[in-house]
């Protein structure tokens, strides 16, 4: 932070912005107290006063800030209670941190100096856009949360949840779903079916995409449309075709070969399953496999390697990420599939989703919601892990960290 | 040169070694003498002696070959646990045969009535009806040919299954005064000598077998094994719809119900048929055994009148002597049928050909133009949500993109039930939106939006759901898009605008069709969350699809409608492929 | 086309064997396995409670619960197609059950020789009653599809007639109905003026279906439209319907076991009968011990014990007496019946034949209305 600023804007501008802020706040506090024209006005008074008085008189930063959000924090606690408390909060925050944000010329510091002002809000406006999306994306989720702590059985923001009282919370759907058998069978089912399905279409389809990708394929469209096809019958029409074939094989696995009954109804969701993840593996590898510089492959066999060793140690690691991406894709969809598993699948391999399914049909429990919960809190520890071992990998060969 | 050259991906960039095989493939082809080679006048040789020709022949064989071994067995897996199934199950869209082999003796008689000048068909239509009705009522496969009609037209069905139990009536009616004149005749045991014939005589084993073939039919089980009777030949041929009747009793009852022939009383088929047999035969000449019962019933036939069976079955139902069911009947006797199509447009198939269906059944093609229209908007909004988004992640450094990907995928890792239920916690009119805009407010209390249970609910639930698809293949498209262009661009002179409209986004094209195509195609098939928060007027042609499968078991209309709208996905993935290109796919 | 599948199979043995190291050969099946299929949910705890467990106990026998009695029908028969039955005893609603036995999917079942008597020596067939209304199908319980409404949002004048639902006036407010015309054409009549023992034979006429719809049309814009038992319970808690139609033991639970400000509505409730059928085409010995469970299941002390778990009314008269409390909350069962004397004074029964007949024709003529 010792580069100098280079452009500190003047006071007005600051006072200016932050005047704009202010009437914007103004106008949602106005109008949920009566009158949205007194509180614009208001809103930007105080806050174009705020923001040249704290510019004019240059005082401490962290001190200022402080001062701000008590202050804001105090008046919405005054004007709403409690929740008018957190409201108070994070406008408190806001405005403190975008007063000296802009006044001090923070918000050009990363961007180029040559970009012009209409550049520079463009800039921001699109930022701020993106950031709406993200919320769009993320709010279902983080609604799920709280409802999972739910005391009562119902999707329902209760008033005692509202008031946060905690006689409106309770860890009870969690208990249900860690002490509940049927819960606990169909984790363990989604866990043994999803990622063995998953190996299965990586597998063949890694395979396919490869020879597809070479260049003197007959038929070649016929063939992809034919792979792509699982992604593009509705899903209900595959269930019900899927049965049939199913139920012939695990006939014959039954009766033929004598195999256990519970065993062969895995297999026959874990093969549906892997169908149904086919077309995504498909799809990604074969775009992997685009830009797949296939000199190598030839310099690999030209130096004597065989073709498996070729393909382990020169062509797969390149087209990992393709494979990976494929996997995850045929992952979701065995871990989310409710219409074929409900077909094909019996009591005993009952998944997940499936046990969401009835949940949802039968009784209301946001017990569905505390497995949801669960599977997203594992996610992020998983997806977090990924990133740091792919920042430590960098690091140890020597990368910078883009 | 280059027109030899395959389409394959791996003949995009610089020449390589397979366009060199392919010119010298091309050079061998042609009969102008090589530049330099072994023979100047022969063919050009490789270096092991076989002709150059042939020998790069092979390679490419062998090359395809490698493709296709790498390429089988998925293949193999994916056309028969997949296609195959899915062919099956879109075949049911046309098949239609459970009215001929239900009704076998029906069909035939029944095409020949002309039902346009609103009469009942004659007499024989209603005899074979009867024979084949029982038959059918034995097997318990009335009630499903019952289902069935009752597609076409509402109270078949019913009609049907109450038919089943009083078909038994007219043999009853018979049977009394026959009894009167010969206990015997109610017996199991004289029947079964009777058909049988004496000891050693000559059986009508053709008989049997046809029987048995129409049984087949009708039960659909194998019906294989030794049933320990044929009707004699003497009989067969003095009383062909007695011995008819027997052996369809004697089949069913020994292989089907496993009990003894001559200790079960025949159906009561048998007495109609009998009755109408000795109207006309001669038994003088007959010298098998129970000869006497014969001579006595022939003596006494005046008492017994010719059955009527158009009677009969007026008595069982006031239905069957109108002439709208034997119409229907008579329409949808075709073993492979337009009729489920026809419905799947709303149309109807009459009589009198195709017609539409009446205005206040059509909804058909107005919820498959409104899935085709929905699934625009979808994917219209994943695009315009998504787009800055993957522009975003791509143009952020790797570490923070990285992060905000986290965000993308963390929806995506939460089950669809879970968003669904999510989004209806959120839009509805005491939900969480509208718990806010009323709190914060800017709406008032009671009018609170209406948001959920329509096309909005709809439109906004799938969007969400659907976003991954589409941000993941732009981004993965946008990370290529070298930046160096955009720069190029700026400093050449162009404007913000000119630079992304002519320089980025065109290369970013590809991501979106991508995208696209993606979303495009799962949302036309989706139908659990329409089904949650559609409401009426948010539902897709899938729901309906699932409702005719799970619900009212009309698989052939479920079939009809899954394969226009297979049709129409792949009619898409076509035009998708000949514009873009389906390597271009990518998904991240 | 033999090769492949000779060769699917070999490549599916090895990933097979491959999957799992666990021995996977085992007996054929096990001998005393059985697979029980219902709806999930409070409906099969009931069930769990007050028939398979006690079975189990007597005989060994081991069950197991598939909740896939909503695609019932549709798996059935593809079962029956593939000749793969997989399930002993199915628990589908009456509808169903005629349905099945129409299509030849469920085994008939003799009440006289094939079920318990009751106590005092009364035939299965008498104690039953009307209530066997097809051949395959041995009633359990008797519920109802009735209303509750919000008691906080009903003013003063709580409704006692069905034909609030159809009084926007009195009670604004949304209502949520079921997305399907059966019970919905008949209260709709019923409100317009048709006297009840004449619904059907209007209803089974082209102007009496556009009555009938006329008549919701009216309220078409109030009505959420439900198609899950579990909807209505939630929108009545959210508060986001003032009245809604659900099956009863769904409204006890949020009355009593949830305590929502929520009551129930019992005019004109239409009952409906929910119970067991058999698919047909059983192995003998399955076969044999489908019946024996049906035979221990559908006797009348334990039609009466599942009333302790769920408030659905026994399908036999002489469980009646029977009824106890409820298991948790210890309050009498019987005020919560739907065929408790006070609850059924005005009631329809569902009409299986009528719907039978004409439930494609008017379901398409309640969707087009629906979409319109």
């Amino acid at each position: 932070m010792s580069i100098a600023l280079a452009h500190k804007p003047g006071t007005q501008f600051t006072t200016a912005v932050t005047a704009a802020f202010g009437a914007f706040a103004g106008l949602l506090v106005g109008t949920s107290q009566g009158s949205a024209l007194i509180g614009i006005v208001l809103g930007a008074v105080a806050l174009g006063a705020l923001a040249w008085a704290l510019m004019t008189f240059d005082l401490p930063e962290r001190m200022a800030r402080w001062a701000i959000l008590a202050v804001v924090a105090a008046l919405g606690l005054l004007i709403g209670g409690i929740a008018g408390l957190f409201v108070g909060l994070i406008f408190g925050w806001f405005f403190g941190w975008l007063i000296y944000w802009i006044g001090s010329g923070r918000y050009r510091m990363k961007l180029a100096p040559y970009l012009t002002p209409g550049q520079v809000l463009w800039h921001y406006t699109f930022r701020v856009i993106c950031g709406a999306i993200f919320v769009f994306l993320i709010t279902p989720i983080l609604v799920v949360m709280p409802l999972s702590f739910n005391a009562e059985d119902f999707f329902t923001f209760t008033p005692e949840m509202l008031r946060f009282d905690p006689e409106g919370y309770s860890l009870k759907h969690y208990r249900d779903f860690f002490t509940n058998n049927e819960w606990q069978r169909s984790f363990k089912n989604s866990l043994i079916i999803a990622p063995i399905a998953t190996v299965i279409s990586v597998s063949l389809g890694t395979l396919a995409a490869i020879g597809l990708s070479q260049s003197h394929v007959p038929f070649r469209r016929a063939i992809m449309a034919i792979l792509i096809s699982p992604m593009i019958v509705p899903l209900i029409i595959s269930a019900t075709g899927m049965f049939f074939f199913y139920s012939q094989i695990g006939n014959w696995m039954e009766g033929t070969l004598g195999l256990n009954k519970t065993f062969v109804g895995y297999v026959k969701v874990v093969l549906a399953h892997a169908v149904l993840g086919i077309p995504f593996v498909i799809i990604t590898v074969t775009a992997t496999l685009v830009g797949f510089d296939r000199s190598l492959t030839r310099a690999a066999a030209n130096m004597g390697a065989d073709p498996v060793r070729t393909f382990f140690k020169v062509q797969m690691p390149l087209i990992l990420p393709g494979v990976i991406s494929g996997g995850l894709f045929a992952f979701i969809t065995s871990f989310d599939e409710v219409v074929v598993v409900l077909f094909v699948g019996s009591a005993s391999q009952k998944t997940l989703p499936w046990q969401m399914f009835t949940g949802l049909r039968e009784q209301i429990s946001p017990t569905i919601l505390a497995v949801a919960t669960i599977l997203v809190a594992i996610s992020i520890a998983l997806l977090t892990t990924v990133e740091l071992l792919r920042r430590r990998s960098e690091r140890l060969r020597g990368m910078s960290p883009g | 040169m280059s027109t030899v050259s395959g389409t394959g991906p791996g003949t995009a960039d610089a020449p390589s070694p397979d366009d060199a095989l392919h010119e010298a493939a091309a050079l061998a082809d042609r009969d102008t003498p090589p530049r330099h080679g072994a023979a100047p006048d022969g063919p050009v040789l490789a270096a092991d002696g076989t002709p150059l020709k042939r020998s790069l022949a092979r390679a490419l064989r062998l090359q395809k070959t490698r493709a296709l071994m790498l390429i089988a067995p998925l293949l193999i897996f994916v056309l028969i646990s997949f296609i195959v199934p899915i062919a099956q199950m879109l075949w049911r869209s046309v098949e239609n045969d459970i009215v001929s082999n239900t009704l076998p003796m029906t069909v035939p008689e029944l095409a020949q009535w002309d039902a346009s000048d609103g009469g009942l068909p004659p007499e024989p239509v209603f005899r074979a009806m009867y024979y084949d009705m029982f038959l059918a009522a034995e097997a318990k496969k009335h009630t499903r040919l019952g289902t069935r009609l009752n597609y076409e037209q509402t109270g078949i069905s019913s009609l049907f299954r109450q038919s089943g139990r009083k078909l038994d009536d007219l043999g009853k009616d018979i049977l009394k005064p026959l009894r009167a004149l010969d206990g015997d005749w109610a017996q199991a045991a004289p029947w079964f000598e009777l058909m049988s014939g004496a000891d050693g005589a000559a059986k009508d084993t053709a008989a049997l077998e046809a029987q048995r073939d129409r049984l087949r039919r009708v039960t659909e089980s194998p019906l294989a094994g030794e049933i320990g009777f044929a009707p004699s030949s003497e009989i067969s041929a003095l009383l062909p719809l007695t011995a008819q009747a027997y052996t369809d009793f004697a089949i069913f009852t020994v292989l089907e119900d496993g009990k003894d022939l001559a200790k079960t009383k025949p159906w009561e088929t048998v007495y109609p048929a009998l009755i109408e047999d000795m109207q006309t035969a001669d038994v003088a000449g007959y010298g098998g055994p129970r000869a006497g019962m014969l001579q006595a019933l022939r003596a006494g036939i005046a008492e017994f009148p010719p059955p009527s069976y158009s009677a009969a079955f007026a008595d069982i139902d006031a239905d069957w002597a109108a002439p709208q069911v034997w119409q229907t009947i008579q329409t949808h006797a075709r073993t492979v049928t337009p009729g489920y199509f026809l419905n799947a447009v709303d149309m109807q198939l009459t009589p009198d050909g195709a017609a539409a269906q009446p205005e206040s059944k059509q909804i058909l093609v107005k919820l498959f133009g409104r899935t085709l229209v929905m699934s625009l908007i979808i994917m219209g909004s994943c695009i315009l949500l998504g787009y800055p988004i993957a522009y975003l992640l791509a143009n952020l450094p790797m570490r923070t993109a990285n992060v905000l990907l986290i965000l993308v995928l963390l929806p995506f890792w939460t089950s669809l039930l879970v968003r669904t239920s999510a989004w209806k916690v959120m839009l509805q009119q005491q939900g969480v939106i509208n718990d806010t805009l009323v709190w914060l407010g800017l709406v008032a209390d009671e009018s609170r939006l209406v948001m959920i249970n329509n096309q909005f609910g709809t439109i906004v639930a799938m969007t969400h759901i659907l976003l991954p698809f589409m941000i993941l293949p732009m981004y993965s498209v946008m990370q290529t898009i070298p930046p160096s262009y955009v720069r190029a661009a700026k400093s050449l002179g162009a404007t913000n605008w000119t630079t992304f409209w002519r320089v980025y986004f065109p290369q970013s094209v590809p991501g979106i069709g991508a995208g696209s195509i993606l979303v495009f195609i799962l949302a036309i098939g989706y139908y659990i969350t329409p089904e949650i928060v559609g409401g009426t007027k948010g539902v897709f042609i899938s729901n309906r699809i699932a409702y005719h499968i799970s619900s009212s078991l009309n698989w052939g209309l479920a079939a009809a409608l899954g394969t226009i709208l297979l049709a129409v996905v792949l009619l898409l993935y076509w035009c998708y492929d000949k514009i873009v290109g389906i390597d271009n796919v990518k998904l991240g | 086309m033999e090769s492949n599948q000779m060769k699917l199979k070999t490549i599916m043995l090895t990933t097979a064997a491959a999957m799992i190291a666990a021995p996977a050969f085992a007996g054929s099946h096990m001998a005393s396995e059985m697979t029980i299929v219902s709806w999930g949910g409070a409906y099969s705890k009931s069930q769990l409670k007050a028939y398979h467990e006690p079975y189990s106990e007597m005989t060994g026998t081991t069950i197991l619960n598939d909740d896939s009695s909503a695609e019932a029908v549709a798996k059935l028969r593809a079962m029956n197609e593939a000749g793969n039955i997989t399930w002993d005893v199915v628990d589908v609603v009456a509808a169903d059950a005629i349905r099945l036995c129409d299509e030849g999917l469920a085994m008939e079942i003799d009440p006289d020789t094939q079920l318990a008597a009751a106590p005092d020596g009364t035939s299965a067939a008498d104690d039953f009653g009307d209530l066997l209304v097809s051949d395959c199908f041995i009633p359990q319980i008797v519920y109802s599809t009735t209303f509750g409404y919000r008691t906080d949002l009903v003013g003063d004048t709580p409704p006692t007639s069905v034909c609030a639902v159809f009084d926007t006036e009195a009670y604004p407010g949304k209502r949520s109905l079921e997305k399907r015309p059966i019970n919905n054409m008949e209260w709709a009549l019923m409100c317009d003026g048709v006297a009840k023992e004449d619904v059907y034979d209007v209803l089974a006429t082209d102007e009496g279906q556009d009555q009938a719809l006329a008549k919701l049309a009216t309220i078409k814009d109030d009505v959420v439209w439900w198609s899950a038992g579990a909807d209505t319970p939630q929108l009545l808690a959210d508060g986001e319907v003032v009245m809604g139609s659900t099956y009863n033991g769904r409204l006890f639970s949020v009355i009593e076991e949830q305590n929502q400000p929520v009551a129930m509505l019992w005019d004109a409730q239409v009952f409906d009968l929910d119970g067991w059928i058999i698919p047909a085409g059983l192995s003998p010995e399955r076969e044999a011990r489908a019946l024996d469970y049906i035979m221990f299941a559908t006797d009348t002390q334990r039609l009466a014990d599942q009333a302790k778990y769920i408030s659905y009314g026994p399908a036999r008269m002489s469980s009646a007496p029977l009824v106890g409390q409820h298991a948790d909350l210890g309050i009498d069962m019987a005020p919560h019946m739907p065929t408790d004397p006070e609850n059924a004074k005005n009631t329809l029964l569902y009409n299986y034949e009528f719907w039978a007949d004409y439930r494609d024709d008017i379901d398409a003529k309640f969707q087009a209305w629906l979409a319109q």
